[in-house]
């Protein structure tokens, strides 16, 4: 699935620019705890989490994730933001609540890790 | 080659800085994508560990054609205990540590997970080093 479907499916705004197109996601992690997220051996996921800070930027980058959806509304910062383009991620925001954002990728097939 | 990097205790506004620009190096070397990823997620964690615990630090690295060598060496508290330090869930991270997403106690596992050998010697009132060898060609 391409992170503009994801966008779609969850009502989220896309806050990075110009790396949007190609981004192919198969698979979700939602956490808080970037030390968990450090754990994960899969590629192509999306990291749906309420965690707004720069190290949720770092983690993702040295974890070679390419998508951050952040939920609840939690707008990650203009440096966030710059790092992110910098690295190719997209971040996206949405106002739900990151249980209904799980949720609503697990039902258009986005795979859980565990 | 060989490099070193300055890493400030308690600034974790810079936090990850240091391991991205390694991984920077790692990824113009050529290294396989999943090995890069092992080592950036090891350095990472240990730079972490120096901003989250120590006064401050150095990442000093070599890279030859066999393996990627790490020492991270810090000046801090130290670690009173190594093996428990070493045991999944420990951690005496403080709530601004906690707040950043880090101190569930999987630093030091997840390091060791993803390098190919794990050295931590520490001096309680001194500091701690660690070392982080990973082989190119494993």
């Amino acid at each position: 699935m391409q992170t503009d479907a994801i966008s779609k499916i969850t009502q989220a705004k896309v806050l990075t620019k110009g790396t949007t197109e190609s981004v192919d996601i198969s698979y979700a992690f939602t956490s808080d705890l970037m030390s968990d997220v450090l754990t994960i051996d899969v590629s192509k996921l999306v990291l749906i989490t309420g965690l707004n800070n720069l190290q949720t930027i770092r983690t993702a980058e040295m974890a070679e994730i390419r998508c951050i959806l952040f939920g609840r509304d939690k707008k990650p910062s203009m440096e966030m933001i710059t790092l992110a383009e910098k690295e190719g991620m997209v971040l996206m925001v949405s106002e739900k609540s990151l249980f209904h954002l799980s949720g609503l990728l697990f039902q258009e097939g986005i795979k859980p890790v565990y | 080659m060989e490099f070193s990097y300055i890493i400030e205790g308690g600034d974790f506004s810079k936090a990850g800085s240091a391991s991205s620009e390694v991984k920077k190096i790692l990824k113009q070397l050529n290294l396989a994508p999943e090995k890069i990823k092992k080592i950036a997620v090891a350095m990472y964690e240990a730079e972490v560990n120096i901003v989250a615990h120590a006064y401050k630090g150095v990442m000093e690295g070599k890279i030859d054609a066999e393996k990627v060598f790490l020492r991270f060496r810090d000046e801090g508290p130290g670690i009173e205990d190594v093996d428990k330090a070493m045991q999944e869930g420990f951690s005496t991270a403080s709530e601004e540590v906690r707040q950043m997403g880090f101190g569930a106690g999987m630093g030091l596992p997840n390091i060791r997970k993803n390098s190919d050998s794990l050295k931590v010697s520490s001096e309680v009132g001194k500091g701690t080093t660690v070392e982080i060898t990973s082989y190119i060609n494993n």
